[in-house]
């Protein structure tokens, strides 16, 4: 599926400076019945930010109208667990295009690239800094240049470099999917699944 | 002389198409699996870009995320996994998929059925989209989870993008003690480097222990690996994968068998070859362990204490949300914490070894009346094992019954909830927040811990039982 192109992003950010956060709180598995991808979004982080009656949590920052923003920061090995997509169409479907952490779990991470989602993995100390620029003031903004690959805190100027192959960058910038690459070297593919031995 | 490789390096060079400079790998995929949970979407997406599916004949369809363990010959009462159910049936259909729905005799758990039935072979690569596709890492193969996008991608053009991850070897030495079982093993790994340990590599087993495991023994551990966060994790095929796979429905045979051997003997790490991170653990170390947390990291021997916070590396609130989570504090003793339900079962532990190891605790004892257990086997194959060794007999007798095949309370997408609050010790792999039902708190252990703590009703050292 072709998803949005990114380039530049400049938002605020709803920071959330917990560890571990796995896959069954980003979408717990009861709300993985649909056979479409649409609507995931409603249940984003469902068991943190809602009570067993379906009230909203007052202490989760979701529904904390003080932040907002397209850009989620997480803390360390965020995305763990389940290789889940849905984890990653709950994220985007919400509105999130870019999650800031200093460690990403693998499936993750490669789930959230190839639905046009960009994981930027910044130093801990850096995390520290952004963490604490939204607690100096919620409506700061980053500045998550993928042309350059940089991170912005846009109040004090500090910035960070990050990583990403120059493939998955291209695909990113342009809004292309790893399907059309590889439906394009298909006669490739049938001439080397000739020689396999099983 | 070649440069020496490890058994990663000549089962993932084997499998690149094409190498894209500063990008991933073309990386071909012999064998797929799907169920009913991640495929649906991909199915969609394949219908939207008006693609075949290139080579149906390499990937397999299993119901098994949220099927009922009870009733299975009834339609499914939730509409919406019957929905899901039906989307695979459909799509399999469709696409000339083989697919073991509810009913079938070769229906289970996917990481269950694909190695009994000799679908999975040393030296293949399998993907899934389920990250416990770790398991296949048993028998020498490259196996790990994927997302819907790739599983997309492997249905139009068998390939997924992949840049190659590092290497790491983990070395378990010694001789393992009495009432330590394989998930032990990984438990312990888990706990001396953390949930996160072992992200960005692919993990090679090795040493006497991995040596002297069964293929049970050694498809429980491979599937732990995604808990310490590796893309997977694989052991050597040897004479115990061989003896394992031969004859198996699926398996090559006859000739065809005997011309793969000699490759599959190649199948090993290489004198010399080195490795990104190399970490070696005593088997004498290792006691029958829990977990007092909400990540399978957090775990110890069964004996031991909570761990203090202040011992943490590094998040302390984190820590304490998780003990805070669970009802626990820093520094209580493990044994004689009182639990509610006892889970056997799921991808990590749902096979016959499981059984005979929980039966030979609960023989001749008695359920306890606080404990609801679901024993559930991960394929109709281990069923028929079960009853044909007498193991359901000694169920019976302690009091306990046998529900039907499927992934059930590990992650509790059927009816099979933990409710809010409760305690259960559970062979299943993951004790995330509502991982087994919304509020409920698991503490992951082996088959003989969970047999221990369903007929005493409370976390107990399994070795005094035995």
């Amino acid at each position: 599926m072709a998803y949005d192109k990114f380039t530049i992003l400049r938002s605020s950010a709803v920071p959330m400076p917990i560890e571990n956060v796995d896959t069954d709180q980003i979408i717990p598995a009861r709300f993985l019945k649909a056979t479409e991808r649409t609507g995931f979004g409603d249940n984003l982080f469902r068991d943190w930010r809602y009570n067993n009656d379906n009230t909203p949590k007052a202490d989760f920052v979701l529904n904390n109208p003080t932040y907002s923003g397209k850009i989620l920061v997480g803390g360390k090995n965020f995305g763990s667990g389940s290789s889940r997509e849905h984890a990653a169409w709950a994220i985007y479907d919400y509105g999130f295009r870019c999650v800031v952490s200093s460690f990403f779990a693998d499936i993750f991470k490669g789930n959230a690239l190839n639905i046009g989602i960009l994981p930027v993995q910044v130093s801990p100390e850096f995390l520290e800094k952004i963490f604490a620029a939204i607690d100096a003031d919620a409506n700061t903004e980053l500045e998550v240049n993928l042309p350059a690959q940089t991170i912005t805190i846009l109040a004090t100027g500090e910035s960070e470099s990050f990583a990403i192959n120059s493939y998955k960058k291209d695909n990113l910038t342009n809004g292309y999917d790893d399907i059309d690459y590889l439906l394009s070297m298909k006669p490739e593919i049938e001439a080397f699944a000739e020689t396999r031995p099983f | 002389m070649s440069t020496p490789k490890t058994l990663f390096d000549k089962v993932w060079d084997a499998h690149v198409i094409r190498h894209i400079e500063d990008g991933p790998d073309v990386f071909f995929i012999d064998r797929h699996f799907i169920h009913e949970v991640t495929s649906p979407v991909a199915f969609l997406g394949l219908e939207g870009r008006n693609a075949p599916v290139l080579f149906s004949g390499r990937t397999f369809a299993t119901a098994d995320h949220n099927t009922p363990t009870i009733n299975q010959h009834l339609p499914v009462a939730d509409p919406l996994s019957a929905n899901q159910l039906d989307a695979l049936e459909r799509n399999s259909a469709k696409y000339h998929i083989s697919h073991w729905g509810l009913g079938n005799p070769k229906n289970g758990i996917v990481h269950v059925v694909g190695p009994e039935n000799g679908i999975t072979l040393p030296g293949m690569t399998i993907v899934c989209g389920d990250s416990h596709t770790s398991t296949h890492g048993a028998f020498g193969a490259i196996a790990f989870g994927i997302g819907t996008s790739e599983v997309e991608m492997v249905l139009a053009t068998q390939c997924i993008m992949q840049p190659k991850p590092k290497k790491m070897r983990i070395s378990v030495n010694g001789e393992l003690g009495k009432g330590v079982l394989p998930k032990d093993v990984a438990l312990y790994i888990i706990a001396q480097i953390s949930a996160s340990g072992a992200t960005g590599y692919f993990v090679e087993y090795a040493g006497d222990v991995f040596r002297n495991m069964s293929m049970e023994g050694r498809m429980t551990v491979c599937n732990m690996s995604i808990e310490m966060g590796a893309r997977g994790g694989m052991i050597a095929p040897d004479a115990t994968t061989l003896t394992y796979l031969n004859g198996r429905d699926l398996a090559p045979k006859g000739e065809a068998w005997d011309k793969l051997v000699p490759y599959w003997e190649s199948l090993t790490t290489d004198e010399g070859a080195t490795f990104d991170n190399d970490l070696t653990f005593n088997a004498a170390d290792i006691e029958p362990q829990i977990t007092y947390g909400t990540n399978p990291g957090m775990g110890t021997g069964v004996t031991k204490q909570i761990p203090l916070a202040a011992d943490q590396q590094d998040g302390d609130a984190s820590y304490k949300k998780s003990l805070n989570y669970m009802g626990f504090a820093e520094n209580e003793s493990m044994i004689g914490k009182p639990i509610d339900f006892v889970f056997l079962g799921s991808c990590t532990n749902g096979r016959i070894e499981d059984f005979r190891a929980f039966a030979s605790i609960v023989k001749g004892r008695k359920k306890a009346d606080n404990v609801t257990a679901w024993l559930v086997p991960g394929s109709h194959i281990v069923e028929a094992q079960i009853k044909e060794e007498g193991i359901l007999d000694i169920l019976t007798e302690a009091g306990f019954a046998l529900r039907q095949p499927g992934c059930s309370a590990c992650l509790a997408m059927n009816d099979d909830k933990v409710p809010a609050g409760k305690y259960a010790v559970s062979t299943s792999n993951r004790n995330f927040e509502g991982r087994q039902g919304p509020g409920a708190r698991t503490l992951l252990a082996s088959p003989l811990v969970a047999a221990a703590a369903a007929v005493t009703g409370v976390v107990t050292d399994p070795r005094i039982l035995l």
